[in-house]
C-alpha cells in the first residue's frame, strides 16, 4: 500500500504508478471475473473495513441487493463512495495516501464499483485536504485519459465515473450515512439504520462506502491474491495496515506494518520511543475516540479483536501517546471540546450531554470541581453510550471519558481536592 | 397481529408499528417527544428509551428507542425497568439544561408536553451548573410567536414545515447545541399551515401570537366542540373563550377528517367573533334603541303585514337555521341566496354525489389515493386542509416501494428518500400555478373551458361511451392519454373538482372521468365555497335571481335575509333594487356588511361560537357544533329568532328543529344521530365545558356585581357552562377538551383514540349523508375551447386562504396576510397592453364604462386572455368570474381603485 | 446544464463562477448536492459568503436559500462573515493541543493583533481553529490558506506572516 509513498518524492504519476503493478487489480477485476466473484475474494482476504468499525468489506459489498426483482427496473442506479473525511483526531493516515498514491485509491474504487455495478463514485475529501484534493483530481484526469475510467473500461462493458466531491466539513461527515446526506447536499445529520446504505443510500438507491485505506487494499487483493493477503497479517486479521504514532515519541510517524503488529514495536521501535524526560502514562490506540489503554497493554498486538479484548478499539489504527508530564484530564477535556463541537445536534444525548461534560470538566479543571461531578461524568459515560445515541460519535466520544475516568482517578480527584500537581501542557 | 410482552404483561397488537406507537396505543405512559404521529419516527430526542429482552432468559435487557424498533412477535420489552426510567429521566435532564425554568410565565405552561413529560419521567432536580445559551428571536409575522430559548430540538418544526406541509422557509440553522430554528430573515412564515407549529412544538417556541394578544390558560378556557366555518371541508375544532371572548382555536383531533393538523384560516379566523364589526345591538332603522322585544314584535308585525314574505337563505348558516327560515315562509319562498352560478354548480355536485354512484372520500381517505387528477383547483385556496392531505397522497408510491425494500413506513426521513424513484402520479390541470404544483408530476393550465375539455377527454380515453371533444390538439391528446392510464392503473384513483372555477362542464368532466374509471372504486371529491354549502343544497330551494324577480313581479314584497351578504352574490344595481323594493328587509346577522346596513330591522345573531348546529361539509358529512360560550343579551342565536315569531310552532328547542329538519329531507334523515341530543347526561350530569382547574368563578365578575352570578343554564346541549361533571368517558362528538391525567397537552389526544394516528374511541364525530349508489348518464355538454378575442379580457375569479372567505377576513391577524389586491395578466397580453408588473389598468365594461382600476400581477401560467382577481374580496365586488371586460394601461396617478365607479 | 442564459450577470455571480458551478451539475442526481461545492467555488475569490452570495447561489441552483443557509451554517468552512485574504486554520485537536497549538494561537494573535476569527487590520489574514488536520505526526500544524504548515514553532509563523505580508 505504501510502496510508492516515499519521502523523497512528490507523488505518484499514472505512468510510475503502473510501473509498480498499478492498475494490474482491476485487469484481473473487470476482464477475469465477475462481481460477485470480486466481492467474494475480497470476502475472502479478510479485509475489515479501515475507517474505525472494522466492518468485512467483502461481506458490505455482497449486501448490496444485485439483481433485485420486485423493484428491478428503479433500482439499476447504485453508488461507490470512498470515505476521505479523515478528521478523527489523532489520524493522519488516509491523506498521506491521498496525496502520495492516488491512483492506488481510484483502482480500489473501481474494483469496488464494479463489484457492486456501480456507474458512479464519488469521492467525499473533506474540505482542508487542499493538495490531495488537487492531486486526485490531477490523478482522476490521468485515469480518464488512459481510459481507466468512462465507458467501456479496459474494453469491458462497465463504465464509471468518479467525482471528487470536496466538503466544507465537519467530522460528523465522515460517519457513512451523515456522509450520504452532506454529499446530497443536505445538513450531514445521520440517517436511521436500518435500512442500510447497501439497501438505501445516496438518493435512496444502493450505495456503498469505504475508507480510503481499505480500498488501497482491493488492487493489491485482487492483483496478488488471497494467499498472499493472508500471509500479510501476523494475528487474526489479514494484510497490512498503516499505523501511526503521534504525542512526544522520538520519531512521530506513520507506517505500513503487518496487521498484528505489537503495539510496542510501533511505538519503541517505529516511534523511537518516548522523547527524552518523557514517559509513557498511557495511549489512545487508534485515535480520538477510543479508549485509554496503559503501558502495561503495550504487548497486545494491534488487531481489531486483540484491542478489543484489551478493553480499547483499534480505530484508526492511529495511536495518539499521552505522556506523564500531559494531563490526562485537560486532555481528554480538549478531546470532549472537539465531539461537544462536532455533535451534529440531532440527538439529545450526544447534543447536550456533550456540553455538559465540558462544562463539568472545565469547572473542575479550573479548580471548581466536586467529588459528585465525577459521578456525574460516569453517569455521563454511560448515559451517551453505544445504541443510546443516534449514531456513533457520543459512544466515541465517551471512550477515553470513561477510560480516564477509571485509569486516572488520581488526576480528577486532584483537582477537586484542589491541589493541582501536573503540569500545564508544556 | 403479534403477541408482545410489557412490562410481564402479554397484549395483541398491530404488526408492522413501531413500539412507541404501539405502547401509546394501549394507552401506556412513554415519554416522547420527536416522534409525532403525523410524521413518523426520527429517533432525534431519545426520549422514548424502553428494556428490550433478548429472549425469554435474558435478565439484562438492552435500551432501545421504542420509536425505531419495530414491533416482532414474541418480543418482550419493559417500560418500567430502572434502567429504562433512568434514562429518561436523565435524557429530560440533559434537555432541561438549557431550558428556561419558567414555567409560570410561559404561555405554554399547563398545556405544555415537555412540562408533562418531564413530570413523567420524574426529573426533579437540576445538576447542570453552567449559563444557559440563549437566542434572539424574530418576526414571524401575524400567527406566530418565535421564543427559541424554549427550544429542546426535538426538530419536529422543520420536519413538519418543511416534509410534511412542504415550505421552505422554515430551517434549523448551525450545529452542536447552538441549533436554531428560523427563518432565513424576519419575515411572516410563508406556509398555510404555519399555525400547526404551535401544537406540533411540544414546548413554548412557537405559540399562538393572536391568542397572546389576549392570552388565558389552558385550564382557564372554557371549551366545547366545534366545527371550522371557514371552508367546506368541516375540520373540527376546540375553540377556548375567556370573558366572554373567544380567544383561540386549537386543532380537534378528527380521524377521518383534520386529523392533527389545520390550515391557517382554520386557525386564526376566529377573531372574526371579537371583531368591532360584529353586531350586539338589534337596530330598528329609525328609532335610537331596541330591546328583545320590540325586535320581536317588530318582526311579528312585519310578518303579519307582509304580503308575501322571501326568506333568503345561508350557505355559512346551520340547517337548523335555514330550516327555521324555510318554516317561517314556506318553501315556495325560500331561496339560497348563492350567486346564480354557484346555485347551479352546488345543485350539480349535489345530484353527482347523491346520484352518480361515486364514493366522496374524506381527508383521511384522500390521503391514501395512488393517482391524483386536481381539474380546476388551487387545491391550498379552496380548500386548504385537503391541499395537505393531497401532499400526503402524494408519497404513496414512495410507501409502496419502502415496503417492497422492508422499510418500515414510520421511518420517515428513509421512505421521503424514495420519492423521487418513486413519484405518485399527481396530474394538476388549473387556472394558473397552484401550490401544489411541486407534488405534481405534471401540470397544464388552461382556461375553465380548456380544463373541461381535457377531462372530457380524460374520460373518453378510459371509456369509448363517454364523449369526446372536437378539435382537441396533439398535446392535448397526449396529455389526456397519460392521464387516463396513470389513473386507470392505480388501485385508489382520485379526482378532485369543485367550484373555483365557476363552470359546470369542469365539474361535469370530473364526474365523467370518475364514472369512466373501471372496477377500480374511484373517489370524487369536490371542494364547495362554505361550511354548508351541500346542507344548502341539499335542503334545496329557488335561486337568488328568482327572488329578485319575485319582488319584482309583486309576488312578494317582505324579506327576511339570513346570514348573507348577498351583495356579495349578485350585481350591487340588483340588490340595491330588490332592497329598496322590499317594503320590509330583516337582516339576521353577526357582522356588519353591506346587505345589514339596509336593514329594516337588524337582529344580531350568534356567531358559530355562542351556538349550536349542524353542518354538512363537502364530503357529505352532517357535524354537530355547540356554543363555546353563553350568547349576551340582546343577541340570540338565528333560529331563536326565528323560532321566536313563528307563534304556531310545534318546536322550542333545537333538537326539536334537528329532528325536523331530519323528517323533512330524506337525505337528512340520520342528522340527528351526528351528536347526542340535550338529555344526554354522563352519570347523571352533563358535560362541563370548563376544566375542574378553572379559576375564578365565583370572582370573575365581581368588578360587575359582588354576589356570585348563577352559571347560564343551557337548555339547548347536553353540556353546562360550568366544571362539574366528567369528560372522561363522553362521545367524541361532545368531547369538549383533550386532557388526560399527567397529559395536559392536546397531544393527550392519544387517551381517546382507537390507536395512534386512528379513529377516536366510539367513532369519528359526523354522519356521513351519502353512500355511493346509483348512476349517472354521461354528461355531454363539451364547451367548445377558450378563444382569446382582441381587446377583450374574461374575467376569472381565483380564491385565495386569506381574504376570499368573508369571516375569517374580519381577523386581523388574516387581514395583515391579505394579499394586497391585484389582477394577474399574462405576459403575452401585459406586452400588448404596454404594461409591466405593478402598473395599473384600468377595467372596463365593453360599452367603456370604467369598473375599477387595478394594479397588474404579470403570472406566466395564466392563459393569454384570462384576467385573474381574487375572489371574495369586497374591493372587487363589482367584477364576476365570466365577465367580459376590457383593459387599458391606465394614468399613473388613477391608482384609487373604486374610483369612478359607476 | 445550463443554468442561465445570460452567463455574464446573474445576480452578482461571475461568468467564472457559473461556469466552474455549471461544470460540476452533472455529477449529481439534484441540484441540492451542488449547494457545498457551489458556495466553495464562490467563497474562493470572495473569500467569504455574504447573505447576497448566498442568496445568488441559491436562485443559480433554483433551491431554496433558506435550506442552503441552512447547510452553510452547519459547515465548517463556508465563512459568512468577512475573513482576511488567507485564513489560518491553526489545529487545535488533541495532539496539536498536547503540543502547543494553544501558543500557537497566542503567538499568532499577538503578532496580528486580533483575536480568533477577527479580520487583521490589514485585512490579510483571519485566525480560526480548526478540528484536527492530519498532520498529527508534524504536531502542532495549521492550515494557511491553501498550504499545510508542520512543525509550528514562533519562529516558523513568523516567517508565514513575513512571507505572506511580503508577497
Ligand atoms: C462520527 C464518525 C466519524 C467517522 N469519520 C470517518 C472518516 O472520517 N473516515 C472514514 O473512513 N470513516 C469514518 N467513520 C466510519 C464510517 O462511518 C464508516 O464506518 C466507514 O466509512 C466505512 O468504511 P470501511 O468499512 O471501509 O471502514 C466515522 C464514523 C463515525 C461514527
Ligand atoms: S450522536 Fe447524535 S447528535 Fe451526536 S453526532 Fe450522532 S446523531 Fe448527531
Ligand atoms: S420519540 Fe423516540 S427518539 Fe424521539
Amino acid at each position: 500500500m505504501s510502496q510508492n509513498i516515499r519521502p523523497d518524492r512528490d507523488f505518484t504519476t499514472l505512468k510510475d504508478y503502473r510501473r509498480t503493478g498499478g492498475y494490474q487489480g482491476i485487469r484481473k477485476a473487470l476482464t477475469e471475473l465477475r462481481p460477485k466473484q470480486v466481492q467474494q475474494l475480497v470476502k475472502d482476504a479478510g479485509l475489515r473495513g479501515r475507517g474505525g468499525a472494522g466492518f468485512s468489506t467483502g461481506l458490505k459489498w455482497s449486501l448490496v441487493p444485485m439483481e433485485d426483482d420486485s423493484a428491478a427496473d428503479i433500482r439499476q442506479t447504485r453508488y461507490f463512495l470512498a470515505n476521505a473525511d479523515e478528521m478523527e483526531p489523532g489520524a493522519f493516515k488516509d491523506r498521506l495516501l491521498l496525496e502520495q498514491d492516488p491512483h492506488q485509491l481510484i483502482e480500489g474504487i473501481i474494483i469496488g464499483a464494479y463489484a457492486i455495478q456501480a456507474n458512479i463514485a464519488y469521492i467525499f475529501m473533506r474540505g482542508e485536504y487542499r493538495l490531495a484534493a488537487k492531486r486526485v483530481a490531477h490523478a482522476l484526469q490521468e485515469a480518464r485519459d488512459h481510459s481507466y475510467l468512462g465507458e467501456h473500461i479496459l474494453d469491458t462493458d462497465f463504465n464509471l465515473e468518479i467525482y471528487l466531491h470536496t466538503s466544507a466539513g465537519r467530522y460528523i461527515c465522515g460517519e457513512e450515512t451523515a456522509l450520504l446526506n452532506a454529499l446530497q447536499g443536505r445538513r450531514s445529520i445521520p440517517r436511521a439504520k436500518p435500512p442500510f446504505a447497501v439497501v438505501s443510500g445516496l438518493w435512496g438507491r444502493p450505495t456503498v462506502a469505504n475508507n480510503v485505506e481499505t480500498l488501497c487494499n482491493v488492487p493489491h487483493i485482487l492483483h496478488y491474491g488471497v494467499d498472499w493477503y493472508h500471509s500479510l497479517g501476523l494475528g487474526a486479521d489479514q494484510g497490512t495496515k498503516l499505523f501511526g504514532v503521534s504525542g512526544r515519541v522520538k520519531h512521530p510517524g506513520l507506517w505500513e506494518l503487518p496487521m498484528g503488529t505489537p503495539i510496542r514495536e510501533i511505538i519503541e521501535e517505529h516511534a523511537g520511543g518516548m522523547q527524552d524526560g518523557y514517559r509513557l502514562r498511557g495511549f489512545l490506540p487508534g485515535g480520538a475516540s477510543t479508549d485509554f489503554l496503559l503501558p502495561e497493554h503495550l504487548d497486545v498486538l494491534m488487531d481489531y479483536d486483540a484491542v478489543a479484548k484489551a478493553g480499547s478499539r483499534m480505530g484508526t489504527g492511529t495511536i495518539i501517546v499521552l505522556d506523564d508530564q500531559t494531563c490526562p484530564v485537560q486532555m481528554v477535556l480538549n478531546l470532549e471540546e472537539f465531539f461537544a463541537q462536532e455533535s451534529c445536534g440531532w440527538c439529545t444525548p450526544c447534543r447536550d450531554g456533550l456540553p455538559w461534560t465540558v462544562t463539568l470538566l472545565k469547572d473542575i479543571v479550573a479548580g471548581r470541581g466536586r467529588m459528585e461531578d465525577l459521578y456525574t461524568l460516569a453517569g455521563l459515560t454511560r448515559m451517551l453510550g453505544p445504541g443510546h445515541t443516534f449514531c456513533a460519535l457520543a459512544p466515541g466520544a465517551m471512550e477515553p471519558l470513561q477510560s480516564a475516568l477509571k485509569f486516572f482517578r488520581e488526576d480528577f480527584e486532584r483537582y477537586i481536592i484542589g491541589n493541582s500537581a501536573t503540569r500545564e501542557p508544556a | 397481529m403479534a403477541r408482545i410482552e410489557i412490562d410481564g404483561e402479554l397484549h395483541t397488537v398491530q404488526d408492522g408499528n413501531n413500539l412507541l406507537s404501539t405502547c401509546l396505543s394501549l394507552g401506556l405512559d412513554l415519554p416522547y417527544f420527536c416522534w409525532h404521529p403525523a410524521l413518523g419516527s426520527a429517533g432525534a430526542c431519545r426520549q422514548c428509551a424502553i428494556l428490550q429482552y433478548r429472549d425469554a432468559d435474558d435478565q439484562q435487557g438492552h435500551l432501545v428507542m421504542a420509536c425505531m424498533t419495530p414491533v416482532q412477535d414474541g418480543m418482550r420489552i419493559a417500560l418500567t425497568a430502572q434502567q429504562a426510567r433512568q434514562f429518561r429521566r436523565d435524557n429530560i435532564e440533559l434537555l432541561m439544561t438549557n431550558h428556561p425554568h419558567y414555567c409560570p410565565v410561559c404561555e405554554e405552561g399547563g398545556e405544555c408536553h415537555l412540562q408533562d413529560m418531564t413530570l413523567l419521567t420524574g426529573h426533579t432536580m437540576r445538576r447542570f451548573r453552567g449559563q444557559k445559551r440563549t437566542h434572539d428571536n424574530q418576526y414571524l409575522g401575524p400567527f406566530i410567536n418565535h421564543e427559541m430559548n424554549r427550544c429542546i430540538a426535538c426538530y419536529r418544526c422543520v420536519r413538519f414545515y418543511n416534509d410534511y406541509a412542504g415550505s421552505d422557509d422554515l430551517q434549523v440553522f448551525g450545529i452542536h447545541n447552538n441549533v436554531y430554528f428560523g427563518r432565513f430573515e424576519d419575515g411572516a412564515l410563508q406556509s398555510e399551515f404555519s399555525g400547526n407549529l404551535v401544537e406540533v412544538c411540544p414546548t413554548g417556541v412557537f405559540t399562538d401570537k393572536t391568542f397572546s394578544a389576549h392570552y388565558a390558560r389552558k385550564w382557564d378556557l372554557q371549551t366545547a366542540p366545534s366545527v371550522c366555518v371557514h371552508c367546506s371541508l368541516g375540520c373540527n375544532v376546540a375553540p377556548g373563550e375567556r370573558y366572554g371572548e373567544l380567544r383561540r382555536i386549537v386543532n380537534r383531533y378528527h380521524g377521518e377528517v383534520n386529523g392533527y393538523l389545520l390550515c391557517d384560516r382554520g386557525r386564526f379566523g376566529y377573531d372574526f367573533v371579537n371583531s368591532p364589526k360584529r353586531i350586539r345591538k338589534l337596530h330598528i332603522a329609525g328609532q335610537a334603541s331596541c330591546s328583545v322585544t320590540m325586535a320581536t314584535d317588530k318582526f311579528h308585525t312585519m310578518l303579519q303585514a307582509a304580503d308575501g314574505v322571501i326568506g333568503i337563505a345561508s350557505p355559512r348558516a346551520s340547517l337548523e337555521a335555514n330550516f327555521a327560515l324555510r318554516a317561517l315562509v314556506g318553501e315556495d319562498n325560500f331561496f339560497l341566496g348563492l350567486d346564480d352560478s354557484e346555485h347551479t354548480l352546488l345543485n350539480a355536485i349535489h345530484e353527482v354525489m347523491r346520484d352518480g354512484g361515486i364514493h366522496s372520500p374524506s381527508l383521511q381517505e384522500i390521503e391514501q389515493a395512488d393517482a391524483i387528477l386536481i381539474l380546476g383547483e388551487d387545491v391550498t385556496h379552496s380548500a386548504p386542509r385537503m391541499a395537505l392531505s393531497l401532499r400526503q397522497a402524494a408519497r404513496n408510491a414512495a410507501f409502496a416501494l419502502a415496503s417492497k425494500l422492508h422499510i418500515q413506513p414510520w421511518q420517515d426521513a428513509a421512505v421521503r428518500e424514495l420519492r423521487k424513484q418513486a413519484p405518485t402520479p399527481v396530474f394538476i390541470a388549473s387556472i394558473c400555478s397552484t401550490r401544489l404544483d411541486d407534488i405534481a408530476t405534471n401540470t397544464w393550465h388552461g382556461g375553465p373551458e380548456d380544463l373541461a375539455r381535457l377531462g372530457f377527454a380524460i374520460a373518453h380515453n378510459l371509456n369509448d361511451a363517454a364523449p369526446l371533444p372536437a378539435a382537441l390538439n396533439e398535446d392535448q391528446q397526449a396529455l389526456a392519454a397519460n392521464i387516463a392510464r396513470a389513473l386507470r392503473q392505480a388501485q385508489r384513483p382520485l379526482i378532485v373538482s369543485g367550484t373555483s372555477c365557476s363552470s359546470l362542464a369542469v365539474i361535469q368532466a370530473a364526474y365523467n372521468i370518475a364514472r369512466a374509471l373501471p372496477e377500480s372504486a374511484p373517489q370524487l371529491a369536490f371542494t364547495l365555497p362554505e361550511c354548508n354549502s351541500l346542507g344548502m343544497a341539499i335542503m334545496g330551494g329557488k335561486p337568488l335571481q328568482q327572488a329578485f324577480a319575485a319582488m319584482n313581479q309583486g309576488l312578494a314584497d317582505s324579506v327576511v335575509i339570513l346570514e348573507n351578504d348577498i351583495y356579495r352574490r349578485a350585481s350591487t344595481q340588483q340588490v340595491d333594487a330588490f332592497l329598496e323594493t322590499a317594503r320590509h328587509v330583516v337582516v339576521i346577522d353577526s357582522l356588519q356588511n353591506n346587505t345589514t346596513e339596509k336593514a329594516a330591522l337588524l337582529l344580531a345573531t350568534a356567531t358559530f361560537a355562542e351556538s349550536e348546529g349542524t353542518l354538512v361539509n363537502n364530503e357529505g358529512r352532517a357535524q354537530r357544533y355547540f356554543p363555546v360560550y353563553p350568547v349576551t343579551d340582546p343577541v340570540r342565536a338565528s333560529w331563536q329568532w326565528l323560532l321566536s315569531v313563528m307563534t304556531d310552532s310545534p318546536w322550542a328547542h333545537h333538537d326539536d328543529l334537528t329532528s325536523a329538519c331530519a323528517g323533512a329531507f330524506p337525505e337528512l334523515a340520520t342528522i340527528v344521530a351526528a351528536a347526542p341530543g340535550a338529555d344526554y347526561t354522563v352519570e347523571g350530569c352533563k358535560i362541563p365545558r370548563q376544566p375542574q382547574r378553572y379559576s375564578g368563578r365565583t370572582a370573575m365578575h365581581a368588578n360587575i356585581a359582588v354576589s356570585e352570578p348563577g352559571q347560564p343554564s343551557d337548555q339547548e346541549t347536553p353540556f353546562t357552562f360550568s366544571m362539574e361533571g366528567t369528560t372522561a368517558k363522553v362521545p367524541p362528538a361532545v368531547l369538549p377538551v383533550i386532557w388526560a391525567p399527567g397529559w395536559d397537552s392536546n397531544q393527550a389526544i392519544n387517551k381517546f383514540q382507537e390507536e395512534t394516528g386512528g379513529s377516536l374511541r366510539a367513532g369519528d364525530p359526523g354522519i356521513r349523508l351519502f353512500e355511493a349508489s346509483g348512476t349517472q348518464s354521461w354528461f355531454n355538454d363539451i364547451p367548445p375551447a377558450f378563444q382569446a378575442q382582441p381587446g377583450v379580457w374574461k374575467v376569472i375569479m381565483l380564491p385565495h386562504i386569506f381574504g376570499s372567505e368573508e369571516l375569517s377576513l374580519q381577523s386581523p391577524a388574516i387581514a395583515e396576510r391579505c394579499p394586497a389586491v391585484c389582477a394577474l395578466l399574462h405576459p403575452l397580453d401585459a406586452e400588448t397592453l404596454a404594461i409591466s408588473d405593478c402598473d395599473t389598468v384600468a377595467i372596463r365594461d365593453p360599452s367603456g364604462t370604467l369598473i375599477m382600476n387595478m394594479p397588474i400581477r404579470i403570472e406566466k401560467t395564466l392563459p393569454p386572455g384570462l384576467l385573474g382577481l381574487a375572489t371574495g374580496r369586497p374591493e372587487l365586488q363589482p367584477l364576476q368570474s365570466g365577465m367580459l371586460v376590457c383593459l387599458h394601461k391606465s394614468d399613473p396617478l388613477a391608482t384609487d381603485v373604486s374610483e369612478e365607479r359607476s | 446544464m445550463n443554468l442561465t442564459t445570460d452567463k455574464s450577470t446573474f445576480a452578482g455571480l461571475t461568468a467564472q463562477e457559473i461556469q466552474q458551478i455549471e461544470a460540476i451539475i452533472d455529477h449529481y442526481e439534484d441540484n441540492n448536492a451542488v449547494a457545498v461545492e457551489a458556495l466553495n467555488i464562490v467563497q474562493k475569490q470572495r473569500h467569504w459568503i455574504s447573505d447576497q452570495c448566498l442568496c445568488a447561489v441559491a436562485e443559480l441552483l433554483q433551491i431554496s436559500r433558506t435550506h442552503l443557509e441552512s447547510v452553510a451554517t452547519f459547515d465548517n468552512l463556508i465563512y459568512r462573515q468577512p475573513v482576511g485574504n488567507t485564513v489560518i486554520h491553526y489545529c487545535n485537536s488533541v495532539t496539536c493541543w498536547m503540543l502547543g497549538s494553544d501558543r500557537v494561537c497566542e503567538h499568532l494573535c499577538q503578532r496580528l493583533n486580533v483575536q480568533p476569527g477577527e479580520v487583521s487590520a490589514d485585512g490579510e489574514f483571519t485566525i480560526l481553529p480548526i478540528v484536527c488536520l492530519g498532520a498529527c505526526h508534524h504536531a502542532p500544524v495549521a492550515l494557511v490558506g491553501d498550504d499545510l504548515k508542520l512543525a509550528l514553532t514562533e519562529d516558523s509563523i513568523d516567517e508565514i506572516l513575513g512571507v505572506k505580508h511580503r508577497g
